[in-house]
């Protein structure tokens, strides 16, 4: 028994007693419908072992779907807390677990995934290559993601979860007073999770210097591959930090290493400057993905090309250098002098300038365009105002003497959600809304959307907008509770009906989804948008090989010249096609690294140096192994091509 | 002969051999702290340039273009951060 009681969660509440319950039924309902309905050769042919960009960024979105929701209940919950004075709904300690789970589920497990999803289906097919760069990777990235946000989610039945907020600062982090597991898991998850994103930032900068169709320069791009590009060199130069933060924080944690720590030498400050040296970076990760979709869906609807295609281009590089120059700005009352403030406050500033060229575009792009109003349309038309209250707030935070103000008050809360849920969230809508057809081959219902389109925009106004005011009157972030005599109890009644507006909206979606998949008509051809970029060349929906003829491209939107302009997209008959082999070694790699953080959580080092060997030995078969993959025919590309196109 | 005889690469090999030579100096010789990593400073990043352009060839490819200004931005990046931790942890309180 006694080695049971490690498990135990140190402040049980009949909600976590419940969740067990659910998990364990949940859980015992899938296998038993795996096996009733024979699916587990499917659920391992197809998807376990895919190395098929489509299906993994299909997996990706699924995931992050999940994560929206396990996120959206902690919200749920927090608000509910909050919104009366003197609540006891939920106790500090539990609160304070919410409000950490929530940061880090949306943002390195929802938001992270839902932008990797779609540069996963849309990136390859829009330059009109076969797969990604390195398949496999590819593959191996998405099943360390996944394992990592499985072990997060773990942590508040077994152990307990972390409560000491997303950013986890030391010395609140530290052994000392966070003495739960707690941590532990928020450093091994994100360690394992973001591993998975360093891979794909990697495989997806190669795969789009490397493989994109025959006369597509760099400059006649579509801007969300652009924007994918841009992206992944952020993750590439931004996420080493994180690791090395958190190897540190492990350290600090469980060897009592004193890099952290206020005594011996620490510098329990140094974790707040590593994180947001590579937190504020994560910020322009999620977003630049983000101005990419907005980029492709404003100039489909707008029926006009996107306007300022090279400044477009500059604005993100420019973002892409100033998102690293930044950082202090999320610590300007640390007590640092007048000089460091004034530093990062200007290129704060800065950085408002290539954002408000972005923005002057898609204005321009839809200045004397037809206009479709269009669930994607209408995503893209609520961001642009919402995002921009989000973004002149945010230079008001810029100003580093103002900022004693408003540091760590409900002003901030409001300012990063009225910037994250328009720039990512309403984009990674509308992104799925608009490229679903071609994931799954029928339309999600534009009635319905449009209803969800409106309580989830007006919900984000009702929910954050109140708490601009009650931040300005003092009510600070992360708190539990509060006495009726401070008056925040309107302001965040408020918020909370706000909150309830936004959790229709997204159980409207999940009503889109299912009514659109039973109802939706699958006679629907390659491109019903009437869209502009490559990637509605192929059919629907995508053979495994994506295009039976690499095309060729001779100008920005080589698929609207095809269409209009009379340009040959495919020249050339079938030529033999070679694909990457399935592999189930990528999966059982990512439950090795799984067994390993959790091992690493426990401090079980048998089961630690285990699962160690268990990754060693998937790495040398990885290099021993030989794995040619295989070939399409001309004669069978020519065979399902066929049938392809009589299908429609 | 010309041909055959790689003189760039031998020169450059003798380069980085007098460049570690210089850089063991320090340990044997009674130098102030910042006169040390002065020389250690030059000549680590005179070995890196080195090695990076002669023996793992970033100048020879047709992409070398794109090899040196993922390089250099790497490189800017890094000072900037290094800097800007030090601006904020260290330098930072007047």
């Amino acid at each position: 028994m006694e080695f049971f009681e490690r498990f135990a969660v140190p402040h049980p509440s009949p909600a976590i007693y419940a969740s067990m319950v659910a998990i364990a039924l949940t859980s015992i309902a899938i296998v038993i419908g795996l096996t009733y309905f024979k699916k587990w050769g499917y659920l391992w042919r197809e998807w376990l072992t895919t190395v098929d960009h489509k299906k993994i960024g299909i997996m990706y979105m699924i995931s992050a779907l999940l994560m929206l929701f396990r996120g959206g209940a902690d919200v749920l919950m927090m608000r509910a807390q909050t919104a009366v004075p003197e609540n006891t709904l939920l106790d500090a300690q539990h609160y304070n677990e919410i409000f950490t789970t929530h940061g880090v589920v949306m943002i390195i497990f929802m938001a992270m995934a839902f932008i990797i999803a779609l540069m996963n289906f849309v990136i390859p097919l829009q330059i009109g290559a076969r797969d990604v760069a390195f398949p496999r990777l590819n593959a191996l990235s998405f099943w360390l993601y996944f394992m990592g946000a499985m072990l997060l989610n773990i942590s508040f039945v077994i152990g307990g979860s972390p409560s000491s907020g997303w950013t986890s600062y030391f010395p609140l982090a530290g052994n000392e007073l966070s003495q739960s597991v707690g941590t532990n898991y928020y450093m091994l998850s994100l360690q394992i999770s973001g591993l998975g994103t360093l891979i794909t930032g990697i495989n997806f900068i190669v795969t789009i210097l490397k493989m994109r169709a025959p006369g597509m320069t760099l400059m006649k791009m579509p801007m969300f591959s652009w924007a994918g590009l841009i992206t992944n060199v952020i993750i590439v130069f931004a996420f080493p930090v994180l690791t090395v933060a958190l190897a540190m924080g492990t350290m600090d944690r469980l060897f009592a290493t004193n890099f952290f720590t206020t005594t011996n030498g620490g510098m329990d400050m140094l974790w707040a400057n590593l994180f947001w040296v590579w937190g504020h970076p994560e910020v322009y990760i999620l977003i630049l993905p983000a101005f990419g979709i907005y980029s492709e869906i404003i100039p489909t609807f707008s029926r006009r090309n996107l306007y300022g295609y090279n400044t477009m281009v500059i604005s993100m590089v420019v973002i892409s250098l100033l998102s690293f120059l930044v950082w202090v700005h999320h610590f300007f009352t640390m007590g640092q002098g007048a000089l460091v403030n004034s530093i990062f406050s200007i290129t704060t500033m800065a950085i408002a300038v290539p954002t408000g060229i972005k923005i002057f575009n898609w204005l321009f792009t839809m200045w004397k365009g037809k206009i479709q109003f269009t669930v994607p349309m209408l995503y893209a038309l609520g961001f642009i105002p919402i995002f921009t209250i989000g973004g002149v707030t945010g230079v008001m935070l810029g100003m580093a003497s103002a900022d004693y103000q408003y540091h760590n008050t409900m002003f901030l809360v409001a300012h990063f959600h009225l910037v994250i849920i328009p720039g990512v969230v309403f984009a990674m809508l509308a992104g799925l809304t608009y490229w679903w057809p071609k994931m799954f081959g029928f339309m999600l219902n534009e009635r319905i959307g449009k209803w969800a389109f409106w309580f989830i925009a007006g919900g984000t106004c009702l929910a954050f907008f109140p708490m601009f005011i009650s931040g300005l009157d003092g009510q600070a972030r992360r708190m539990y509770t509060y006495s009726e005599a401070t008056g925040f109890g309107i302001w965040n009644m408020l918020s909370f009906i706000g909150a309830i507006g936004l959790a229709i909206g997204f159980v409207l979606i999940v009503y889109n989804i299912y009514y659109s998949t039973r109802y939706a008509s699958r006679n629907i051809g390659d491109d019903p948008w009437d869209a502009r970029s490559l990637e509605w060349a192929t059919h629907n929906p995508v053979p495994e090989y994506n295009f039976a003829i690499t095309p060729q491209v001779n100008s920005r939107q080589a698929f609207w010249d095809a269409k209009k302009k009379g340009h040959k997209l495919f020249k050339g008959g079938y030529k033999e096609i070679h694909m990457p082999n399935n592999s189930g070694v990528p999966f059982i790699m990512a439950v090795f690294f799984f067994i390993f953080g959790f091992g690493f959580v426990f401090s079980m080092w048998i089961t630690v140096i285990a699962s160690l060997i268990g990754i060693i030995a998937c790495l040398i078969h990885r290099s021993f192994e030989k794995d040619h993959g295989y070939h399409i025919s001309a004669e069978e590309l020519k065979k399902s091509e066929v049938e392809l196109r009589g299908a429609k | 002969m010309k041909e055959l005889f790689p003189a760039k690469h031998v020169m450059g090999f003798v380069f980085s051999l007098i460049l570690t030579g210089v850089a063991l100096v320090v340990y044997f010789m009674d130098m102030s702290f910042t006169a040390g990593m002065t020389v250690l400073l030059i000549t680590a990043f005179a070995q890196a340039t080195l090695q990076v352009v002669l023996f793992m060839h970033a100048g020879e490819s047709t992409d070398k273009g794109s090899i040196y200004v993922s390089v250099i931005y790497g490189i800017v990046i890094a000072i900037f951060t290094v800097l800007g931790t030090l601006l904020a942890m260290i330098w930072g309180y007047v």
